[in-house]
């Protein structure tokens, strides 16, 4: 199967996704410019972490309308999978693929650092490798991923088993605690309502090696690869 | 040419972690009497328009695709005659 990997002015995980696509996973992968109107030839887009235009105005405010974004649009509508990574959510969000905004952390602070995912639908083409309940261990890296949407934005998501990750505790305990930037409900992960398009803020593509110590993160970048029977 | 003052800011009801801080730190410069702090943006937007209501509307729409996120924020627009 082929990825294709967004490069926007600012992304700065395009080659960590290239790499992971091409070298860990051995598929093939491109990059596509944010200039691009057309997108063919690949099974999944990733959206990748960064600063998309230096964050101007907000997260992923801008990047909404680069001209690959209406591509990506198209795509999704016609079922493909597209995954976005952390400056890749907010992107999702700012563009409405996926409902919700994202707000400055509670704490105020960049956050780096490792935290623990439980894994509460492992139905979707990128969890399907995984188990409902077990806890992943994934970094992440960011200054606006405090995930915010209104009551009845929630109740739709837990309705229809949208929310895929929660941030937790090392035994799967997700609660204030184990909320690393004040996300509602400790959402980390959602998906839309046709089940093909993801937002993490969590970073699987910085855990896929034994020699970083974790590969948490390649067991949801080969649930896509097994998606397609690969 | 026209001015508009565009001000966002984060909807009532939607924790603003920044105002929140702001506010500790007015009270613990002996501030008393605060109810809340706000953060926002502030943006001023010089336009060729003819009137101040076409000025007005053509903001307004900047503010319903890019200038604010209206999933979280509210905007007001003011229009310098």
């Amino acid at each position: 199967m082929k990825f294709g990997i967004v490069v926007f002015p600012g992304s700065n995980c395009d080659h960590d996704c290239y790499h992971a696509a091409q070298h860990v996973l051995e598929q093939d992968a491109e990059f596509i410019w944010h200039k691009e109107k057309q997108i063919s030839g690949v099974d999944c887009i990733i959206l990748p972490g960064g600063f998309s235009y230096g964050d101007y105005l907000r997260t992923g405010a801008i990047a909404k309308f680069s001209p690959v974004m209406s591509a990506v649009r198209d795509f999704a509508a016609q079922g493909g999978l597209v995954i976005g990574i952390c400056n890749g959510f907010q992107i999702l969000l700012e563009s409405g693929l996926l409902p919700g905004a994202m707000k400055r952390n509670d704490s105020l602070k960049f956050i780096c650092k490792d935290t623990y995912l439980k894994v509460e639908n492992s139905s979707s083409p990128f969890t399907n490798l995984l188990e409902e309940g077990e806890v992943l261990r994934i970094p992440i890296a960011h200054a606006d991923g405090n995930y915010y949407a209104d009551d009845e934005t929630l109740k739709q998501l837990n309705r229809n088993r949208r929310i895929v990750f929660r941030y937790s505790d090392s035994n799967g305990h997700a609660d204030d605690a184990s909320n690393p930037n004040g996300s509602r409900e400790n959402i980390a992960g959602i998906i839309n309502e046709k089940g093909n398009v993801l937002g993490m803020m969590p970073h699987p593509e910085r855990c896929i090696e034994d020699l970083l110590g974790n590969t948490d993160g390649r067991r949801i970048l080969n649930s896509i690869v097994d998606h397609f029977g690969q | 040419m026209i001015l508009a003052k565009v001000y966002v800011t984060l909807k009532k009801g939607v924790l603003d972690p920044q105002g929140k801080t702001v506010k500790h730190a007015l009270n613990s410069l002996g501030f008393a009497g605060l109810e809340d702090v706000r953060i926002g943006k502030y943006m001023e937007v010089t336009l060729d328009e003819k009137s101040p209501e076409a000025a007005r509307k053509a903001v307004t729409s900047m503010c319903e695709k890019l200038l604010a996120n209206t999933v979280i924020e509210d905007y007001r627009v003011e229009v310098e005659s």
